[in-house]
């Protein structure tokens, strides 16, 4: 039934080293507990390392850092706490052995193991969609790199993918792309924005205008051309519903092209150990312990949802750290009547699914459309805040008090305008 | 001649108009805070970045340390702090932190170790 | 004195063509490719099946009739010998309208013909036991048991390891540029990297058959290449149980829908035919995808959402004058044997073509063989961590940390797999370094992420064991580079 390979023995096995697993990590070990921290790369920090921009920590160090130095600060925590990790560890299962005993199976160049843990806290992250999940046809040749791959050869190896450049989607990930590339001398000839609006924060959208890089919003690449590396693009525009309008395409001449076209959070080990996913925001439907359908198995940043904030990615890994703590102590989460957080009008995707109403707790979520002069509210408990601007692309997150839904059955949060 | 920003100090993200006459800055319009206005004209007359590039690194893991500037550096000199860095050849160890090179008195800070 | 034998092209022909040749004492064997890697033309892209071989009219197309069963019943034995990923499970071309049941008899009758065994005519009950997820309009089916399925540049790569552990010598990124002829008689290979004595040339050069042919002055005919576009969908979304075809129109096969060997969903292919000169023209379009998913969805209605799709492509059949595959001995210049237009059934044939060929070099060119003493049937399969229980694992780690470590995710290949490969290529003369052919050979990066998290990794293993600058790393050969430099070569200028 179990292989025969050496047993491991935790109170926490925390999968992924990037923010969320390192924090909550850091946190396990100070209350406590008997942590094992895996990741499968040759260094912990996960994506942080290669995202070499400032814009991180202002929440949680209160110190505006790059990726590289926030990653830098949680690890030296892991090593003044003596938290055991272990690099180039791949989880390969994943078994809900009892509500009470998980047991992760893993290699590594030491070998295979079973580390039997009480709880599993699930911080994998993401993968971003490649060119074909965005259905761009044409001939197959070198120079096609998802954002985030062609970050890691430019940021991690030292490799110049391309020098014309041509970036698919206008979030965060494919505007910082665009200045990496701009600031290494590459001509950046156009990000095409498949919406009529940019998707990134406005400090990022700047980088256009930093380095005059044309914008076509409501557009988008159909095909690529090329003989062994990309030659040209096919960019079209799109209608209101999205679909292209015939007449409306030309090139662009670019040897490469970069896809920045979104993040799917990693979940397929989740699913394949029974835990329930929500199709809204594509990561495991939790409590507000974080706690998964499955007991025991707590879930944290990007795999949860997708943030865009690594504070809040590094306080999620610290509230499952303590919803694991919580866990063993009581031998399971206490029974009770959950309060069912639902999606009101304009609201796509929230998380935590389902609050105790004992705690104070963080909902975390995106609106469906970008609206300016908005109110945010719960109708069952007459919340109303009120927001200037609200976008896709920036995510919210609201308090929601104890005493606030400690006497409601279900919550509706809905953004509407005023 | 009229300058058209958004704003980036804050989430609000206000759309921000700047009229300079005669080289002047004549008017501000838009902002809704002192910080905003005060970003708008340094835009306007010496915007600033902080820069963050990768130089080639000897004797590590990795063949590359993340690097950023210290301070924000003038815009239209960023091609020239670029075509110094490509210059640079780091040899490790070098930790979080360390002053790897110094351009026009800003200092340049290693954010990876190596 | 040793008969000097040149096969232009190491696709599947040239590859079992080789290894078949491998056997012979008095056979010196050269195999000639031009891509970096070998089975990189026609056998890159197909639908990978091992035909039954009742769809050859054996009155219109003799030689693909005859070879097709064959090579079939050959490939039972090379799979194993040769350790290529494969399985058998039968294919069901299913009728969806009465008239249907009129074409099926036709196959039947033509299958019988050409000694196919165990097909038949199944009902309703029986097909949906079978498959249960078939369209609901589905009425029967003709079901032939011996089709099989096989994972075919793996197959190319087998078949060359064996010929070249065997004696075989290659000649990779060696493009033929003519055919010397001299009183009638094949002298040898004119190359980009120099000239190739032969005194037999094997013509398998798939696409570009017809152009070799009319090299040494044989041009009687012509190949034009014809499209078909295929989907591939991630491993979660469950795939048919055996080989599906609709029932075949006078005009196409079909669009087939299958679970191929790895265990992903695949439909197509259409077919598009294209003028010679677009020998080159691997890329997908809209038009031809849309064809292929309105087609596959009349028998597999539920295809799952466009976003579950990982991987689109295009292959190219060889279409011949005539149809019929082109194997024979030419009168006019003696020791030229072309092995051209293999077209499908080609795969399936494969073996049985080699065989053929074997018979020609002995009955129409007079040289009598000598088998060696020593021949070596088997070919060992690299490590693949994602078959290895965690004890063996365990086990080979203690010998090479690097079978613990894992390098694509999506697929669990381990650094050790890919150490493997890269032996391999180079014990088949590969030079320049490809990220195809690590693909082909580990199947990292053919999964959901299709190589984002650990193509960049490969790139430093490549660029480490080729001792090359990690830039230079390729794709899939010259031209086709990772990047341009190193992150600051634009601003010094050395671009």
């Amino acid at each position: 039934m179990f292989p025969r390979i050496p047993m491991l023995n935790y109170d926490v096995v925390v999968i992924g080293g990037g923010p969320a697993g390192m924090a909550a990590s850091i946190k396990a070990k100070e209350l406590g507990l008997k942590v094992l921290l895996l990741d499968e790369r040759d260094y912990l920090g996960g994506i942080l390392p290669q995202c070499i921009h400032p814009g991180f920590g202002l929440h949680y160090f209160k110190e505006e850092l790059t990726g590289p130095e926030f990653a830098s600060r949680l690890a030296k925590r892991l090593v003044e706490l003596g938290v055991e990790c272990r690099t180039s560890a791949r989880v390969l299962e994943i078994r809900n052995y009892s509500d009470l005993e998980k047991v992760v199976i893993f290699t590594s160049p030491s070998g295979a193991y079973q580390a039997w843990t009480r709880t599993v806290i699930y911080a994998a992250g993401a993968r971003e969609r490649h060119a074909f999940e965005v259905g761009i046809v044409g001939d197959r040749v070198s120079g096609i790199y998802t954002a985030g791959e062609a970050q890691t050869l430019m940021d991690i190896y030292g490799i110049l993918p391309g020098k014309e450049v041509v970036i698919v989607g206008s979030g965060d990930v494919g505007l910082i792309m665009a200045r990496r590339f701009a600031l290494e001398g590459a001509k950046v000839k156009a990000v095409v924005e498949l919406m009529p609006y940019p998707g990134g924060l406005a400090r990022n959208v700047m980088i256009l205008r930093d380095f005059n890089i044309p914008l076509y919003l409501g557009h988008k690449v159909v095909e690529v051309r090329g003989k062994g590396r990309v030659k040209r693009v096919k960019v079209v525009k799109v209608d209101e519903n999205l679909r292209e309008i015939p007449g409306s395409e030309f090139w662009i001449d670019a040897d490469t092209l970069v896809i920045s076209a979104g993040l799917v959070p990693s979940v397929k080990k989740l699913k394949k150990v029974g835990v329930e996913i929500d199709p809204a925001t594509g990561g495991p439907i939790v409590n507000d312990r974080l706690e998964t359908s499955v007991p025991g198995i707590f879930a944290a940043g990007n795999s949860l949802l997708i943030n865009d904030l690594v504070d809040y990615v590094a306080e999620q890994g610290e509230l499952a750290a303590e919803g694991a703590k919580e866990f063993i102590n009581n031998g399971g989460i206490e029974s009770r009547k959950w309060i069912k957080v639902e999606k009101g009008e304009n609201v796509r995707l929230l998380a935590p699914h389902y609050l105790s109403g004992e705690r104070d707790v963080y909902l975390y979520l995106r609106v469906a459309k970008p609206m300016e002069n908005v109110e945010l509210r719960i109708p069952e408990i007459s919340k109303r805040v009120r927001l200037p601007v609200v976008k896709p692309a920036e995510m919210l997150r609201i308090t929601l008090r104890s005493k606030e839904i400690r006497k409601t059955e279900k919550l509706t949060v809905e953004v509407v305008r005023i | 001649m009229i300058y058209r920003f958004t704003c980036i100090v804050c989430p609000l993200g206000c759309s921000i108009e700047v009229e300079v006459e005669d080289g002047k800055i004549k008017e501000v319009r838009g902002c809704t805070c002192p910080r905003g206005e005060e970003w708008a004209v340094q835009e306007v007359t010496n915007p600033k970045r902080i820069v963050m590039s990768v130089v080639p690194v000897e004797g590590d893991a990795l063949p590359t340390v993340s690097v950023r500037t210290a301070e924000s550096v003038p815009k239209e000199r960023i091609p020239e702090l670029m075509r110094f860095l490509a210059g640079l050849k780091l040899k490790a160890p070098i930790k979080v932190g360390d002053v790897v090179a110094e351009w026009e008195g800003v200092k340049i800070v290693a954010t990876r170790g190596a | 004195m040793k008969t000097k034998v040149a096969i232009i092209g190491a696709g599947i022909s040239g590859a079992s063509i080789a290894r078949v040749l491998s056997r012979y004492e008095n056979l010196e064997v050269h195999l000639i490719e031009k891509a970096p890697d070998v089975g990189w033309g026609v056998s890159k892209a197909n639908t990978a099946l091992i035909h039954g071989g009742y769809d050859d009219d054996p009155e219109k197309y003799p030689t693909r009739a005859k070879l097709c069963i064959r090579g079939n019943r050959l490939w039972h034995q090379w799979v194993k010998e040769l350790q290529i990923a494969h399985v058998w499970n039968g294919a069901l071309i299913v009728a969806t309208k009465d008239e249907d049941f009129d074409e099926l008899e036709r196959l039947l009758e033509r299958g019988r013909r050409n000694g196919v065994p165990e097909m038949r005519i199944i009902g309703r009950e029986e097909l949906f036991r079978m498959e249960p997820h078939l369209t609901k309009e589905a009425l029967g089916a003709l079901w032939v048991p011996i089709v099989g399925q096989i994972a075919p540049i793996p197959a190319v790569i087998a078949l060359v390891e064996n010929a070249v552990a065997n004696g075989v010598k290659t000649h990779l990124e060696t493009e033929v540029r003519d055919i010397k002829v001299e009183n009638g008689e094949v002298k040898g290979v004119e190359t980009n990297n120099g000239f190739i004595e032969a005194d037999v040339v094997i013509n398998a050069a798939g696409l570009h058959a017809d152009e070799i042919a009319r090299m040494a002055g044989i041009d009687y005919f012509e190949i034009h290449p014809r499209k078909g576009e295929y989907f591939l969908f991630d491993d979660t979304v469950p795939g048919p149980n055996h080989v599906l075809f609709p029932t075949p129109t006078p005009i196409s096969k079909g669009i087939v829908v299958t679970s191929e060997v790895s265990g992903h969903l695949m439909i197509g292919p259409n077919a598009q035919d294209l003028p010679p000169e677009e020998k080159e023209n691997f890329a997908t379009t809209e038009e031809g995808l849309e064809k292929v998913w309105k087609g596959a969805k009349k028998l597999w209605p539920q295809l799952p959402l466009k976003s579950k799709v990982i991987r689109t492509f295009a292959g190219l059949r060889p279409e011949p004058t005539g149809g019929d595959f082109i194997i024979r001995a030419e009168k006019d210049v003696e020791g030229f044997i072309n092995v051209a237009g293999i077209r499908s059934p080609g795969l399936t044939s494969a073996p049985a073509i080699a065989y053929e060929v074997t018979e020609i070099i002995e009955r129409d060119l007079g040289i009598k063989l000598v088998e060696k003493e020593k021949w070596n049937p088997y070919r060992r399969e690299i490590t693949h961590f994602f078959m290895l229980p965690p004890e063996k694992v365990n086990e080979m780690v203690k010998g090479n940390p690097a079978y613990g470590r894992i390098i694509c995710r999506c697929n669990n290949v381990s650094e050790g797999d890919i150490l493997e490969a890269i032996e391999r290529m180079k014990f088949i003369g590969v030079k320049t370094p490809s990220l195809d052919s690590i693909k082909f050979r580990t199947k990292a990066m053919t999964g959901t992420c299709q190589g984002a998290f650990c193509r960049p990794k490969i790139v430093q293993l490549l660029a480490k064991e080729y001792d090359t600058e990690s830039w230079k790393v390729t794709l899939k050969g010259r031209g086709s580079e990772i990047g341009i430099g190193d992150v600051k070569v634009l601003i010094r200028g050395d671009a």
